[in-house]
């Protein structure tokens, strides 16, 4: 279980964003992409997701698990994401966060909600299902974002500078927290920061995105 | 590379609105002007001929109609900007703001009608303000014979849309001042030295009015054209233009068809013209502002002013709600002499009497009040999520909703009847239905576009990557996350077709009526009691729908902090 990149570069108006990327991460692997702001980190994650606005061009070949993800609808990609918020669901309560993330495959309530209550006491928020998310702690929000996550059973995990909002004593707990989830799970995981300490912390290989070179990227390429 | 989402059935969707939209207000237009033109082949007009406006010019009613129409018409717009405009300038960030912003929503509820009847009962001669001062301090032992409505020069008429059209405009401004930062412009000027007044008016207002443009094109085309207000407080003889196109549309000579719609034209052209005017006035003005911008004037602490415009607006506030109170206050009066100020003793029985078929009356005004709502959430939805599901930037021709805002009811609606008579639809619910949708529409998608388009759209992005498709991120996400601005803007399309008189009299052939409809009909002589029910109630349903609509996720979400 690995995510492959092969050439794969993204344009705007015609501009392109940066030069043409190639990367594999393998299975239990933080790879962190680091980049200035609008060199395109945080569309090269859309892209991946498969929610890239339209407004943007994309090429190159992404694979999952050697299949390729070009076809698929986000939903059915399995790519998992957290952003920098950790965009709990107001409407709903903690266990119905993490329901909503849990595959319709677990069957019965009972099932859905014992696997719920599993994950909540493994992350130390055992009892916290009726919770109103607002009433959370950061700490313990970016803790229900990650189970959420990881609950619909991703293959890739992708990190949008999910620690950028926490303040500096929680942000070391909550990054061995997510890190030491996406290793057991051994999930291939893309980070994007550009907090040094954050792409140290993974441990892995560090991506440069190199900004592109004047040439205009041309039609012939394109995948999209 | 990612796969396109072309939208399948829901890029159907802004078409067809637009074509719902388009269709009856083109085919009105021109089914208004051939007969304006002698074309009209049902009553035997075949010919081309001018002999329409001949008869229309040479109308002694003319002049003094187009007078009314004109005072009336700019008058309420000029004041009820005026009173915007003025009291957001001199008392923002008060205790007055804040209570005003309170009182807007309810009084927005109310419809035109209730409006009307309810300051006829407060200004007429017999009405409770000169109660209150007779006869101790006014000497009328009787009523005074002067028309304090109804009068010559529409006075009565535009103190009634200028009460009715400020908590609309004051509510759009406030809606536009979040979006133009204007805590951050207001704190810049005062830093360098500029007084609350003048800064507001010299840094926000020229940031804002943009966006009230709209707004204000929309009330002066509604105040010129207006109908059934006009009907309850302007003057007789002769009345606005509009009153007078609508008497000979219904004149039982059928003649008379042809001079309503060269009149129909000429409002049309009036309203057309009103707005042109307007804009070069903008335009005068923008450039006498630029200079007083330029010449730095600081302005004062503006405590004058400031007491003057919340003066003047909660004058305008509290005549519109003591006319709902005092409307209330009729239909249970039992004796209520001149000049007590209060009813001798109070009563069901006017309530127990009309019950019966105020209720049918209701019924009529629910279901399709309802219905019009309902549809109008279905596609103004489909139009906002075809647009994000594509990613789509705000489509341009969706201006085109807010035609109808513009053009005045009476230039299209006869052209219109003739349309659905054709069709076979004269008269019949699905028509009723389409008519007031027409003007249901525009206000929905106003009320629900800016809220729809705000929401975070990671929260889209992460309901896709836990594996919901678009229909469950719409369902699941989007519209319990949006529950309350939904069921605001269901509850703003309720109280507009609650409101519609000509639509339902043109599109319902006269077989429905609504508690509108039927309001005005009583408004011109019957018992003050019986008017004081039918007027309570067609205010009370919209009042309703806007109390659910606070209501309901008030206490869905009870437990959940973020979203109340």
């Amino acid at each position: 279980m690995s995510l492959e990149l092969e050439r794969v570069s993204l344009s705007l108006d015609g501009r392109r964003l940066f030069a043409p990327l190639d990367l594999s991460v393998p299975p239990g692997e933080v790879v962190t992409v680091m980049g200035p702001s609008g060199s395109g980190k945080s569309s090269l994650l859309d892209l991946l997701c498969g929610t890239l606005p339209p407004a943007f061009a994309a090429e190159g070949r992404i694979r999952l698990d050697g299949l390729d993800l070009a076809t698929l609808p986000p939903e059915r990609r399995r790519i998992g994401i957290l952003f920098q918020d950790d965009l709990l669901f107001p409407h709903l309560s903690v266990a119905e966060n993490l329901a909503f993330g849990l595959p319709p495959q677990v069957r019965g309530r009972r099932a859905r909600r014992a696997a719920v209550a599993a994950a909540l006491a493994e992350a130390g928020l055992a009892g916290f299902e009726a919770r109103d998310p607002a009433t959370l702690s950061g700490g313990q929000r970016a803790r229900v974002a990650l189970l959420r996550t990881l609950l619909a059973r991703p293959r890739a995990l992708l990190l949008d500078e999910p620690f950028g909002k926490l303040d500096v004593s929680l942000r070391a707990r909550v990054r061995s927290f997510v890190f030491s989830h996406a290793r057991a799970e051994a999930l291939p995981t893309l980070l994007v920061t550009h907090d040094p300490a954050d792409a140290q912390a993974a441990g892995g290989p560090i991506v440069r995105l190199a900004p592109a070179t004047a040439e205009r990227s041309g039609p012939s390429a394109s995948v999209g | 590379m990612s796969p396109r989402r072309t939208g399948g059935p829901l890029a159907l969707v802004p078409i067809l609105t637009l074509g719902l939209f388009l269709l009856p207000i083109a085919a009105g237009l021109v089914g208004t002007w051939l007969p304006a033109f002698g074309i009209l082949p049902s009553l035997g007009g075949t010919e081309p001929t001018l002999a329409a406006w001949q008869r229309l010019l040479a109308d002694p009613a003319l002049p003094g109609a187009l007078s009314a129409t004109l005072i009336s018409g700019f008058g309420s717009t000029l004041i009820a900007c005026a009173v915007t405009v003025g009291f957001a300038a001199a008392a923002h960030r008060t205790w007055a703001y804040r209570q005003a912003t309170r009182l807007l929503a309810p009084l927005l509820a109310v419809p035109h009608a209730a409006v009307a009847i309810g300051l006829a009962f407060l200004l007429a001669p017999s009405g409770l303000l000169l109660r209150l001062v007779s006869p101790w301090a006014s000497g009328f032992e009787l009523p005074p014979d002067v028309a304090t409505v109804q009068d010559r020069h529409g006075l009565a008429l535009t103190l009634a849309l200028a009460v009715k059209e400020t908590p609309f405009l004051l509510l759009m401004l406030l809606g536009a001042l979040g979006q133009v930062q204007a805590p951050q412009r207001l704190a810049t000027a005062r830093s360098l030295g500029y007084g609350p007044t003048v800064a507001w008016l010299k840094t926000v207002l020229p940031a804002v009015y943009p966006q009230l443009r709209l707004p204000i094109y929309a009330v002066l085309a509604f105040s010129l054209s207006v109908i059934d207000m006009a009907l309850i407080l302007g003057p007789t003889a002769p009345p606005t233009l509009a009153v007078l196109v609508f008497r000979w549309f219904n004149d039982p000579d059928l003649a008379l068809r042809f001079v309503g719609a060269a009149g129909a034209t000429l409002q049309l052209l009036l309203v057309v013209a009103a707005i042109v005017l307007w804009r070069l006035g903008e335009v005068a003005l923008a450039r006498l502002g630029r200079r007083w911008i330029a010449a730095g004037g600081r302005g004062g602490s503006g405590r004058v002013g400031r007491l003057g415009w919340s003066a003047a607006l909660f004058g305008v506030l509290t005549l519109g709600v003591g006319g709902l109170l005092v409307m209330a206050l009729w239909s249970l009066a039992d004796r209520w002499r001149w000049p007590d100020a209060l009813p001798a003793s109070l009563t069901l029985d006017t309530w127990a009497r009309q019950v019966q078929r105020a209720m049918e009356t209701g019924w009529t005004t629910l279901a399709l009040g309802l219905a019009a709502a309902g549809l109008a959430l279905l596609l103004v939805l489909g139009c906002l999520e075809h647009e994000q599901q594509g990613g789509r930037r705000p489509t341009r021709a969706l201006w085109l909703l807010y035609l109808p805002l513009l053009v005045p009811q009476v230039a299209f609606l006869f052209g219109a009847q003739v349309l659905a008579v054709l069709a076979g639809l004269d008269g019949s619910f699905v028509a009723l239905v389409w008519s007031h949708l027409l003007f249901v529409l525009p206000y929905v998608f106003l009320a629900l576009a800016e809220p729809w388009r705000r929401l975070d759209p990671r929260y889209v992005r992460s309901a896709q990557c836990l594996g919901a498709g678009p229909l469950g991120v719409f369902w699941r996400v989007k519209l319990p996350m949006l529950l309350r601005p939904v069921l605001f803007a269901t509850a703003v399309g309720f109280a507009v077709s609650v409101a519609q008189y000509l639509p339902t009299l043109f599109a319902g052939a006269g077989r429905y009526a609504t508690l509108t409809t039927e309001a005005v009909a009583l408004a011109a002589g019957a018992d003050r009691r019986v008017v004081g029910v039918y007027a309570f109630l067609q205010a009370a349903l919209p009042l309703l729908a806007f109390a659910l609509a606070v209501a309901l996720p008030a206490w869905r979400y009870r437990h959940r902090r973020a979203l109340q």
